[in-house]
């Protein structure tokens, strides 16, 4: 599970200024922006810009390069399914498939109860233990559609 | 009586339940009052086999593996009564075929000690390296790697010496040393595994680097898809920092160095050197014309080498035993180890740190003992998303960097994965071009329209649409992809496609396949 605090206006200039004396904060910056409140709303590009001295648009265009980063709340659980060659080899296509139907959402989509987030990753370097994904950061190797099953049956009944 | 066990906590062994298995093993020893040290390793890279538990004898360490927290009784009773028979018993770990035919050089710990105890990383030969190097002049730290014949390990095979030497003459001043760990390849995991089994060699090869070019600064920039990674490398620069092997005054010396992590954002174009260099300036991850070099004009605008992980995990056994023993491994102009990952649809993926020179065939049917799923191989991809697939035919070819670029493909990484006979490589070329235009950086134009036309054109190459017309149409493609992007993301993605049309025409004539828009 994510636990991640409501976005707060005044904490993200503090987190913020705790990066002033970093070279090329931007990035950490929006990772401890991401990781406090799960997602990095527009409301908090300006106090980026501000807290960094850049521009409005450069921190937009950072913000919308990187795959990583969320413009709005992820759902409660966030699952990472690797798309990559190696997973691709040992069946992670047709697992792939089984869990966008059983969940009933594309790449990057949350369902409508908020349970859950499915995001693609192209490789988590578990690749010998291959189908994998990250399960809100705990990694998950050698997934066969059951375990897969188990899993969702946790995570969004 | 006392138990020493040691378990693996690289990401991949918990993927398949390592914690789990420690958990249940100390819970049956408790039980019957044993007294116990459960050490937490980096992985062998026997994966297989993971969750693997050794246990300390006199005759060296005995393997319990692949464990599940259900044997965890019957393994108890085993290693009680010295090693006692039982079906997961593997003998002697350091005898295991697949380890014992190996060269560590650079993984020789992973897997032996706790990542984060330095006295042990010392103990095992660790910083002799460094010492070795402080002694020395700094030139004479640059001729000894360049003696070495040491090529970088990320991929283009460029040798470290020359790259290290265009930094050291690039004047005074501020210079860095840039790790590159961004390893997005699919079927790579060494800097992983070197990051989270054995940090402080790269700590150390990086200080290494430091002092023969004059930079006092050192970034790892590595991916948020390695958490576990960033979380040991974090702890041991802190540990080495407050043991006096970082900071204003390495080793007592008047050089200074330190070094701070920096995680990405999910951008695979950012293990590109200058892209990544933007990336940690803070800026979008776009690619840098060249020149100006890195090792001339790189990070903020200052000379930097930049090296992949396990080049400067490398540095620092070449320092303490010299050049000379480790160019006497390899082959060709392919001098010293590469550690090979075996990965995909194989028997006996791991990690496989050899001299260069084993034949795909061996590395594939030899070592990884054929596909997982007992079906005939019909395709390796080597060297990541961007390396060409080879098919049974060449499994002839040298792993050396010139033998697979006469083959037209490349050993990138290393990472090789299998694919089965159930693979179609329509299908994989279509993929190779999807990629490209998922992670392409936008900056020049062939990459980022010329991979979503490609993935348009094999749409039809799919449905069987004028095959024959839209093949040629995607070999034109490849060629403007291939000479006229700026870096390899564009410029190699190519190799796949182009390599599955080669090798594997029939995929691409005869329309078997269930389309499956993506």
């Amino acid at each position: 599970m994510t636990n991640q605090t409501a976005w707060n206006a005044a904490l993200a200039e503090e987190i913020i200024a705790g990066y002033k004396d970093i070279q090329g904060a931007t990035l950490p910056v929006l990772h401890a922006l991401q990781d406090a409140f799960g997602y990095i709303p527009d409301e908090a590009i300006a106090l980026v810009a501000r807290g960094l001295n850049i521009s409005r648009a450069d921190v937009y265009g950072i913000l919308t390069f990187y795959h990583d980063f969320r413009r709005s709340p992820p759902g409660r659980h966030v699952l990472q399914l690797c798309r990559a060659e190696s997973c691709q080899a040992m069946g992670g296509d047709a697992l792939a498939d089984h869990v966008r139907e059983r969940l009933g959402l594309d790449w990057g989509e949350t369902r409508a109860d908020g349970s859950v987030t499915l995001l693609p990753v192209f490789c988590l370097g578990l690749c010998a233990c291959s189908p994998s994904a990250l399960l809100d950061g705990r990694p998950l190797g050698r997934l066969s559609q059951e375990r897969m099953d188990a899993l969702l049956d946790e995570v969004a009944p | 009586m006392s138990v020493r066990l040691f378990v693996s906590r690289d990401a991949a062994s918990l993927a398949v339940g390592a914690d789990e298995v420690a958990q249940s093993l100390a819970a049956a020893l408790r039980r019957r009052g044993i007294g116990f040290d459960l050490i937490r390793t980096g992985s062998r890279g026997l994966f297989w086999l993971e969750p693997l538990v050794e246990v300390e004898t006199p005759a060296g360490r005995l393997g319990y593996g692949p464990l599940q927290p259900s044997d965890a009784e019957a393994v108890a009773v085993s290693i009680l009564a010295g090693g006692a028979p039982h079906p997961s018993l593997l003998g002697l770990v350091d005898e295991i075929p697949y380890l014992k035919q190996q060269t560590r050089l650079v993984f020789d710990r992973s897997g032996k000690i706790d990542p984060l105890d330095l006295a042990a990383y010392r103990r095992e030969g660790g910083y002799r390296g460094l010492a070795k190097a402080l002694a020395l002049d700094p030139a004479a730290v640059i001729e000894t790697v360049t003696q070495s014949g040491l090529r970088g390990r990320g991929g283009a095979g460029f040798p470290a010496g020359i790259k290290w030497r265009t930094a050291a003459a690039a004047g005074g001043g501020q210079k860095y040393i840039v790790c590159n760990a961004d390893e997005g390849d699919s079927g790579t995991f060494a800097d992983r595994m070197l990051m989270e089994g054995d940090p402080f060699v790269l700590v150390e090869g990086m200080t290494i680097a430091g002092y023969a070019v004059g930079a006092n600064k050192g970034y790892i920039y590595t991916r948020s898809e390695y958490p576990h990674a960033v979380a040991t490398m974090n702890q041991a620069i802190a540990r080495a920092r407050a043991e006096g092997l970082l900071g204003p005054k390495v080793f007592d010396s008047t050089f200074a160095f330190d070094i701070e992590m920096r995680v990405g954002a999910g951008a695979y174009v950012c293990g590109e050197e200058t892209a990544l260099l933007d990336s940690i300036e803070g800026k979008r991850g776009q690619v840098r014309a060249k020149p100006p070099l890195p090792a001339v004009s790189g990070l903020f605008g200052k000379p930097t080498v930049i090296n992949n992980v396990i080049t400067l995990a490398s540095v620092p056994w070449i320092l303490a035993n010299g050049a000379e023993a480790y160019r006497d491994f390899g082959y060709g102009r392919s001098r010293g180890t590469m550690p090979i990952q075996l990965a995909g649809n194989i028997r006996y993926p791991g990690l496989f740190e050899a001299a260069f020179g084993l034949t795909l065939g061996d590395l594939v049917e030899k070592i990884g003992g054929g596909t997982a799923s007992g079906r005939p191989v019909r395709a390796v991809q080597v060297g990541g998303p961007l390396g060409a697939y080879f098919p049974p035919a060449l499994f002839d070819t040298p792993f050396d960097y010139e033998a697979f670029a006469a083959k037209d493909g490349l050993i990138g990484h290393g990472g090789v994965v299998v694919f089965d006979d159930r693979v179609d490589m329509a299908r994989q070329a279509r993929f190779a071009m999807e990629f490209c235009a998922f992670e392409s950086c936008g900056k020049c134009t062939p990459c980022r329209i010329g991979s979503t036309r490609g993935v348009e054109v094999m749409d039809r190459i799919l449905q069987g649409e004028n095959v024959e017309a839209n093949l040629a149409l995607i070999e034109e493609l490849c060629e403007t992809l291939r000479y006229g992007s700026l870096c390899a993301l564009g410029g190699f993605t190519p190799y796949p496609v182009m390599s599955a049309i080669r090798h594997f025409r029939d995929d691409f004539m005869t329309p078997k396949r269930r389309f499956v828009a993506a």
